[in-house]
């Protein structure tokens, strides 16, 4: 798989200050990945040096199989970037914007003029399109500024906080456009946030991290694993249960079970693939099974577990 | 270097600017002022009853007319009192107030321009473009400089109306500008724009907003006053040759204080000032 972004030993100080301890991670071509941490993880600070905007102390970054130390230019001209504040030009109408930022990303005056009429159109902006972005609701400003990272087909879009700020009903439009825009033009996203259900709904992947080092970095059903030995699937049944019977019985998959009374029984699986097995033992022991729940373990869980239980990458 | 894209940054900074009305009225007022109200008013006292008692009566005046070197002098030649009374206050002592116009609109669009940026929080967005740093400085700069030296030049043309319409009844004939006023108007106005500018941008990265970088930087029109003291005292008088050593020495401080600049203009030190 193609990796857009290449990033190996990174180090950067701040004056004294290290803002980002060797980190380590890479996102292939199409996925949506996430940096979860809380205020002052370095996320933004990842970004900066992503695009350029600061070299490196120590560490070796690619993106799109430049080096931003040296070609951070050519980078921006092929990335969008959503920063955390929208970053408007609130005197100038939304064509305004979106013509000064197309032409500084180097497009021709015709492509500016397709691409914003194109992007306006889809980011529900076109009817305003004549007004001062200062007249905008918070949710217009953040989906012009949507519409302005992703002005150039950007090859990767980097999203700060991308609904930071917006009310709910808003945050829900912008993160459905997120959804909808990267799968019709296949941009590959790197997202920062602490926001996890929109971590949670948008990431393929995820790196955690907590003042400039990496707690974990992984898929969700990677780091479920990191925190919890396997999947909880809790059962219930119409009458009472021998679960000693089950106990004895082999399960292939089975880690773990715990008996909550005489019609509750949890049993922690590998993963999914593992629970008919466990159904199907029930069944033959003549168990009548009346509720399958696998219990979800929000990210929200896994996230506090990480942040608070030290380095598990 | 990109001219497209410092063509576009300095036709948003011009388009950022004329919608800021605090600097589009100080742009317009001033040479409004000082340029046509001021002058129009003295035209028409001057041309009162008395004018021409108070003139050969008044022994400072007399003293000043008797000190002028004979350059100047000869200028005046073949005028009366009134004449060169008028002559002397706004073709002479005038001269250096003029110089407020340059040095006021660039202070105050580059210190929208620059300073203007981080106040708004958009500087982020645009060091994030593929604009280099070189680009936004000079695309800045621009954006400053065009208007400035254009307000200028409308206004110079505005006080020649002024003077020659509003002094018809004085002098009779088109006696403005004098000789010193092209060197001071194609030269030396051009170069107090750019060193408004590069003093703005200078202590724009170093303040967090517009009236922060406006105010410092306006401190410049100190420089104005001086010329307009030293002419009034006697002791420089401005002329086409003082007009263009003035402004070589102006130019070569603006000179100085742009390569200052653009050693503090680069993305690492916007974002960490930005940061801080």
């Amino acid at each position: 798989m193609e990796k857009v972004v290449q990033v190996s030993g990174l180090t950067h100080f701040y004056g004294e200050n290290r803002a980002i301890n060797d980190l380590n991670f890479e996102v292939n071509r199409g996925e949506v990945f996430g940096l979860l941490g809380p205020n002052g993880a370095g996320k933004t600070t990842t970004v900066r040096l992503l695009n350029g905007m600061f070299e490196p102390n120590q560490g070796e970054i690619r993106v799109l199989g430049l080096d931003p130390a040296t070609q951070g230019a050519v980078i921006r001209e092929k990335a969008g970037v959503l920063t955390e504040t929208p970053a408007l030009y609130e005197r100038l109408t939304a064509r305004q914007n979106l013509r000064f930022f197309g032409v500084l990303a180097g497009l021709s005056d015709a492509e500016v003029q397709q691409r914003t009429e194109e992007l306006l159109g889809l980011f529900g902006l076109a009817k305003r399109a004549d007004d001062r972005t200062g007249a905008y609701s918070k949710g217009m400003k953040q989906r012009l500024a949507l519409a302005r990272a992703w002005l150039t087909n950007p090859k990767i879009l980097f999203l700060d906080e991308p609904t930071s700020g917006l009310d709910p009903e808003a945050a829900v439009q912008v993160r459905e456009l997120i959804s909808d825009v990267r799968q019709k033009e296949g941009t590959t996203v790197l997202i920062c946030t602490h926001n996890l259900d929109e971590a949670q709904r948008l990431c393929d992947r995820l790196l955690v991290m907590r003042q400039g080092t990496s707690v974990a970095q992984g898929s969700l059903q990677d780091l479920r694993r990191l925190v919890s030995a396997g999947l909880w699937v809790d059962f219930s049944f119409l009458e009472p249960v021998d679960f000693a019977l089950f106990n004895g019985a082999a399960v292939p998959g089975l880690i773990e079970t715990k008996i909550n009374s005489d019609t509750e029984f949890s049993a922690a699986v590998r993963d999914e693939k593992d629970i008919p097995e466990v159904i199907e033992t029930f069944v033959k022991l003549g168990a009548r099974i009346i509720r399958v729940q696998p219990r979800e373990i929000s990210l929200e869980n896994i996230y506090l577990q990480l942040q608070n239980g030290g380095g598990l990458s | 270097m990109n001219w497209r894209k410092i063509g576009i940054i300095a036709w948003k900074d011009i388009l950022e600017v004329r919608q800021n009305k605090s600097v589009v009225l100080s742009i317009v007022l001033v040479p409004l002022i000082i340029l046509v109200i001021m002058p129009l008013v003295m035209l028409l006292v001057s041309g009162s009853a008395g004018t021409a008692e108070a003139f050969t009566g008044d022994p400072d005046l007399q003293m000043m007319f008797e000190n002028i070197p004979p350059s100047i002098a000869s200028a005046f030649a073949n005028m009366n009192d009134i004449q060169m009374g008028m002559a002397m206050i706004l073709g002479y002592l005038f001269a250096p107030m003029f110089l407020i116009m340059p040095l006021m609109s660039s202070t105050s669009i580059s210190a929208e321009s620059f300073a203007g940026e981080r106040e708004r929080k958009t500087l982020e967005a645009l060091l994030y473009t593929a604009a280099t740093d070189a680009e936004l400085f000079i695309g800045k700069s621009l954006a400053a400089f065009i208007p400035s030296v254009l307000i200028a030049w409308v206004s110079f043309i505005l006080y020649v109306l002024v003077l020659n319409i509003g002094g018809w009844s004085i002098f009779g004939s088109i006696w403005f500008p004098l000789p010193l006023w092209y060197p001071l108007v194609f030269w030396v106005t051009p170069a107090f724009s750019a060193l408004g500018i590069s003093a703005t941008v200078l202590i724009s990265t170093r303040v967090q907003t517009f009236m922060g970088a406006y105010q410092t930087s306006g401190s410049l029109v100190i420089l104005v006053l001086g010329l307009v003291m030293g002419q009034a005292v006697g002791l420089i008088y401005l002329s086409v040759w003082i007009g263009i050593v003035l402004g070589l020495v102006i130019w070569l401080a603006a000179g100085i204080l742009f390569f200052l600049g653009i050693q503090q203009f680069n993305r690492k030190k916007l974002l960490y000032q930005n940061a801080s």
